[in-house]
């Protein structure tokens, strides 16, 4: 069975989804996958949401870019309005539905994972990590690497000025992973 | 897996002329290429190199054909408007036998365009770029591992002909990140150029490097000594054949639309459709001869391209005898992506 999965992964800019979207790639990549990360150019820099495309695949990867995706990550409302209609038909998306209205999320074309990313964040202690949540919760729903993975992976994204919050990141990744299981 | 790193194609390309000895970065900022440039600045001073943020483009360009005039590995990037203002220097050092390798992270055009991807720049790169009869060898890398090892390649080849050799990337090549494997080629060492170099005329008699030839027959002699090298790199031609072998339509693009009409083409293959792909990896010379094999076969053409029609030029003379070549174009400051391809694979399948 070949692995093969895309993501755009969405939200305002400073919710650290390019950082997440860095972690994803290198994860897969420590788990011996191809890899594309790309930050998408465009109109779309200047509206409400940043976002990046990662593709996972055990074969050579063609286009990293992706129109319509197999998954995303919805961190916030303007992003959920842009990408959703795009998702395919059977995708799954996390979406962050501390930001993002529950009732607007499509649930039976695509499956939409709920995660309240921002409130467990907080309850974390440090509303900052919210993408850590919502990429823990990612990993949980498709199962396409391990959620394992991704924290063993921290070390790659986050500079060594910082390491000390690399604990605290994991934590956050793992209560994402806990919601969605 | 611990030997892979995970960078843009710009790093990638930094790296890979870091890997080939590259002794002199001569810079000036635009998007989409910034990350050559910033990774140079330290980098190559920490390999034992000079990194120089020049005044404009066209300082940077010059500074690079006097350290080339010097037998020394040298490089300058930039992206399209930058490399319109190189051209004046690349054309001297094409003139004057003078290696280089200039990058190019093609943006949208004309003139100040955008910062996104496009492949405008195609004609500029392939038919020499600035005045005279001259080529440069052209590489179109089409994933960073491609970007770090013709980077290596190009610095070998501009030794090897004594010309400049052009990487025609764009903002997406420059932009995303993907894994390398980093390696190390053999390097040439100090003697490189010896015969031919500026490095002081101290008991050998006098060189003299320049693009002037006024005496009767001498600038004749020139072209013809140029024409002989663009000849003879027809030996370097690079593509990738993608399940061309039993296509029924052979889908010809280049570079990041090279690789995106992959997917395009991976999918189409799924669903029972005889489609391949041809991505030529030298742009100049162009892998006419593989692409003329393959239209005696029988077989159609669709070209793409990130710009209006200009390698679809290439395609049609590659196969003008015998078969011909449809085009789809994306527009440059649009993103292209694999679904749009699939309606115009389709339509030149059939035959309409």
């Amino acid at each position: 069975m070949s692995t093969y999965l895309d993501a755009i992964i969405a939200g305002f800019g400073g919710q650290g989804v390019m950082l997440i979207g860095n972690l994803l790639a290198y994860s897969g990549m420590n788990q011996g996958l191809n890899v594309t990360y790309i930050p998408v150019y465009g109109p779309e820099m200047r509206g409400g949401t940043a976002n990046c495309t990662v593709v996972l695949s055990d074969e050579d990867i063609g286009s990293p870019i992706i129109h319509r995706p197999k998954s995303l990550i919805i961190m916030n409302r303007p992003s959920l309005d842009k990408f959703q209609a795009r998702l395919e038909d059977g995708g799954v998306q996390i979406i962050n539905s501390s930001l993002v209205d529950a009732e607007l999320a499509e649930t039976k074309r695509v499956k939409s994972v709920f995660v309240p990313a921002n409130d467990i964040a907080d309850e974390i202690g440090n509303s900052r990590m919210a993408n850590m949540v919502a990429i823990g919760a990612y990993l949980q729903a498709t199962g396409v690497i391990p959620v394992q993975a991704a924290i063993d992976s921290l070390e790659n994204v986050i500079s060594a000025h910082y390491k000390k919050l690399i604990p605290m990141n994991a934590k956050a990744i793992e209560a994402g992973a806990a919601h969605v299981a | 897996m611990a030997d892979k790193i995970f960078i843009k194609g710009n790093e990638a390309v930094a790296r890979g002329a870091l890997a080939a000895g590259c002794k002199c970065f001569f810079g000036y900022p635009i998007t989409p290429q910034n990350d050559i440039p910033e990774f140079m600045s330290q980098a190559i001073v920490d390999a034992g190199g000079e990194f120089v943020q020049a005044e404009s483009e066209v300082a940077a360009a010059n500074m690079l054909l006097g350290a080339g005039a010097t037998g020394v590995r040298a490089m300058t990037s930039s992206s399209s408007p930058g490399v319109s203002l190189k051209q004046e220097a690349i054309s001297y050092m094409a003139g004057s036998d003078i290696p280089a390798v200039v990058v190019n992270m093609n943006r949208g055009g004309p003139g100040l365009g955008d910062i996104g991807p496009a492949q405008g720049d195609y004609y500029q790169s392939t038919r020499g770029g600035g005045h005279g009869d001259y080529r440069l060898l052209v590489y179109a890398p089409a994933t960073a591992q491609e970007a770090y090892d013709l980077t290596i390649k190009a610095f070998d080849m501009a030794f090897k002909y004594r010309n400049p050799v052009m990487i025609l990337g764009d903002a997406i090549l420059g932009q995303m990140k993907e894994p390398i494997e980093p390696w190390t080629p053999e390097l040439p060492g100090e003697t490189e150029g010896n015969d031919w170099r500026l490095d002081g005329a101290k008991d050998r008699e006098k060189r003299l490097i320049k693009s002037l030839f006024l005496d009767e027959g001498a600038l004749a002699g020139q072209n013809q000594r140029l024409q002989a090298k663009y000849e003879a790199m027809q030996g370097e031609i690079q593509y990738e054949a993608f399940e061309t072998e039993d296509a029924d339509l052979i889908v010809c693009a280049y570079g990041s639309i090279g690789r995106i009409a992959k997917s395009a083409v991976r999918k189409m293959r799924q669903a029972g459709h005889k489609v391949g792909l041809f991505r030529p990896i030298t742009l100049y010379p162009f892998p006419a001869a593989p692409l003329l094999e393959l239209a005696k076969q029988g077989k159609r053409f669709l070209t793409i391209e990130h710009n209006l029609g200009q390698m679809v030029d290439d395609v049609r003379l590659s196969m003008r005898t015998v078969a011909d070549s449809d085009f789809f174009p994306v527009y440059p400051g649009n993103l292209p992506t694999p679904d749009e391809f699939e309606a115009p694979i389709l339509k030149s399948l059939e035959g309409k």
